[in-house]
């Protein structure tokens, strides 16, 4: 049963590897260039100020490699389900050749577990393999960069990106299952999953960890943007909270109270004064800034929490499918 | 004699029709089995369930003593063409051998490679490019080369031109007789009685989702008989004759007769039945069964 499974997956394995390795010689050209520059210009800079410019020229650099490394992020989990999951048992249930298999000396519960297991493993694998040789590759950019936890990072990199593929393939086996035609079951697949991927961050993760709150003295140099509303000549301050590498929920200005009713705007931060006497007039209003959030340090728990959701949904499909093919199918 | 293949009141349902119903068979061992009957008849449904595929709605079916599928052993001892002779497109023909050969106990490598040469395949050809001949010939050979007990075959040369189904079914008569060592039980299905008459000496016909006659051809022969007379109802024959089908001209009365007796009326011409009449006889009866010839339906 190895054999036949390994005889099917060959041509796959084959792209697969390929498709790795070339993407290895790449990642393993460029990389130590960009941590080279890093190393160089962005720690040096670090001691003495601001690395605004040193730090865009790192991010200008290899933007090819980079746009491409994130391409392969989202795709790759996708086109596991949808060339490796969905044909699995859909192209024998299409051709028939389902027939042949189950009426070997193997039995089907064994011929349909050593598919799953072997090809699962193979997905899991591919996903692990470039998810390592992204995140190494990106660790110097990520220092720089928004904050790994952030909903625009997160999937980039880390371990997530097997659960992902564990999901996807096993979705594709179970819509192939019961769709049983092989291009109907990718479509399905393609649809389903990339419903789950991005109703995940927004919906989901967020509430895996309750956030943490914190309420500090309105610092002024964090201020973003102070409007005034009509007709009440409302003041409003939104402020941009310096917490390094964190997911931002919500940052908000109150009083020192705690209401977010901040009242009337002070003349000076009407329209024919200057900022500089605004910003002085909002120091002196003893003004709050409340944010939730997430800190960058729980990134790993972020991660293995979202890993273990996505696995033990594909471990729940492939015990139905598993049940499925033993009671049901043919 | 024990059976191969035993059935007690098989039925097999799909959603609110019974494709399969009340089926009670007992097919002996060391017999080749024609299994006849319309498209649609429960045919195919029949042989999944013996092999395995399907599982039964109502009833039981045991297959070499287990109901299937039992355990590995058992499927290894039942060898199975499906319908349109299902191969891995992709795979080459020596890839199947492969396959045949670790995925069963007993592989005859051997058997298989030889009959492989005698059919003139190329091992190195993918299945998908081989003719619908060949293909059927490599499932063939997939099935006879894991030394089966029970060999089953669904429609295997409904696709097939004339000459190839000719020389499958030689192929099949062959490789079936050159296992002296053991008993080979065989069992195939057709719509066409005319692919098996050659080769079967056990018939079972299936119309209607129901078993309408099983039985040894050539007992089925001698107490079946063509009655040709005057016109008459064929409720006027006495019993222990049993009309199968009754065909009427506005003179003449056409019978298809059952009994295990002789047949003494002098009013009828009594001639020997070929085994396609018979067979369309129950055929028609089971695909009909409220519309049984009656005299008033030819007037």
């Amino acid at each position: 049963m190895t054999w036949l499974t390994w005889r099917q997956f060959r041509a796959q394995t084959v792209v697969a590897s390929a498709g790795l390795a070339v993407l290895a010689i790449v990642l393993v050209i460029t990389g130590p260039q960009l941590a080279h520059t890093f190393d160089t210009t962005v720690i040096g800079c670090r001691a003495h100020g601001d690395c605004t410019g040193v730090i865009n020229a790192l991010q200008r650099q290899d933007t090819a490699v980079q746009d491409l490394t994130r391409l392969l992020m989202y795709v790759v989990p996708a086109v596991i389900g949808l060339f490796w999951g969905a044909p699995l048992l859909a192209r024998e249930l299409e051709t028939g050749t389902y027939r042949l298999a189950w009426t070997q000396g193997v039995t089907r519960v064994r011929w349909f577990g050593v598919k799953l297991v072997l090809t699962g493993l193979a997905s899991v694998a591919t996903a692990g393999l470039l998810s390592l040789m992204v995140t190494w590759w990106w660790s110097p950019l990520e220092r720089v960069g928004a904050g790994r936890i952030t909903p625009g990072e997160f999937s980039q990199g880390g371990i997530v990106i097997i659960g992902y593929a564990a999901f996807a393939f096993a979705l594709g086996v179970t819509t192939g299952l019961l769709i049983r035609r092989t291009l109907p079951a990718m479509a399905v697949t393609l649809a389903i999953f990339v419903a789950v991927q991005l109703a995940v961050p927004f919906w989901v993760r967020p509430h895996l960890i309750p956030p943490l709150r914190s309420v500090s003295a309105l610092n002024v140099a964090n201020i973003q943007g102070v409007s005034i509303r009509a007709p009440g000549n409302e003041l409003f301050v939104s402020a941009g909270p310096n917490i390094p590498g964190a997911w931002i929920y919500s940052a908000q200005v109150t009083t020192a109270p705690g209401s977010t009713d901040l009242g009337p705007s002070p003349a000076a931060c009407g329209p024919n004064s200057g900022y500089n006497q605004c910003q002085a007039t909002l120091a002196r209003m003893h003004l709050r800034e409340v944010v939730t959030y997430q800190p960058a340090s729980r990134y790993w728990t972020f991660q293995w929490y979202e890993t273990a959701i996505y696995l033990a949904v594909a471990l729940v499909l492939a015990g139905f499918c598993w049940w499925w093919v033993r009671r049901r199918v043919a | 004699m024990t059976a191969v293949l035993e059935t007690r009141g098989l039925g097999k349902q799909y959603g609110r029709r019974w494709a399969l119903s009340d089926c009670t068979l007992d097919i002996p061992a060391g017999r080749v089995v024609g299994l006849v009957g319309p498209n649609g008849a429960g045919k195919t449904t029949l042989l999944h369930l013996a092999v395995g595929l399907l599982r039964p709605t109502a009833g039981t079916i045991r297959v070499l003593g287990d109901a299937p599928p039992a355990n590995p052993a058992q499927l290894a001892r039942v060898g199975f063409v499906a319908q349109d002779t299902p191969t891995y497109a992709g795979l080459s023909v020596a890839d199947h051998l492969r396959l045949g050969a670790r995925l069963n106990h007993n592989w005859d490598a051997g058997l298989a490679s030889d009959r492989i040469a005698r059919l003139g395949l190329d091992p190195a050809q993918r299945a998908g490019k081989l003719s619908g001949g060949q293909r059927a010939q490599l499932a063939l050979t997939l099935a006879v080369a894991k030394k089966p007990e029970l060999l089953i075959l669904d429609e295997p040369v409904a696709s097939l031109d004339p000459l190839a189904r000719r020389e499958f079914l030689q192929g099949l008569m062959e490789t079936v007789a050159d296992q002296q060592d053991e008993e080979v039980s065989v069992v195939l299905s057709s719509h066409l009685v005319t692919d098996l008459e050659r080769v079967c000496d056990y018939l079972i016909v299936l119309a209607g989702s129901k078993v309408q006659v099983t039985g040894d051809v050539d007992r089925l022969l001698a107490t079946h008989h063509l009655l040709t007379g005057d016109r008459r109802h064929p409720a006027t024959l006495p019993p222990g004759q049993e009309a199968i089908s009754a065909s009427h001209t506005d003179r003449q009365t056409t019978l298809i007769v059952r009994t295990n007796g002789p047949i003494h009326d002098p009013a009828w011409t009594v001639s020997a039945i070929g085994l396609e009449d018979l067979v369309l006889a129950y055929m028609s009866r089971g695909a009909a069964p409220e519309r049984r010839p009656a005299l008033e339906v030819q007037r």
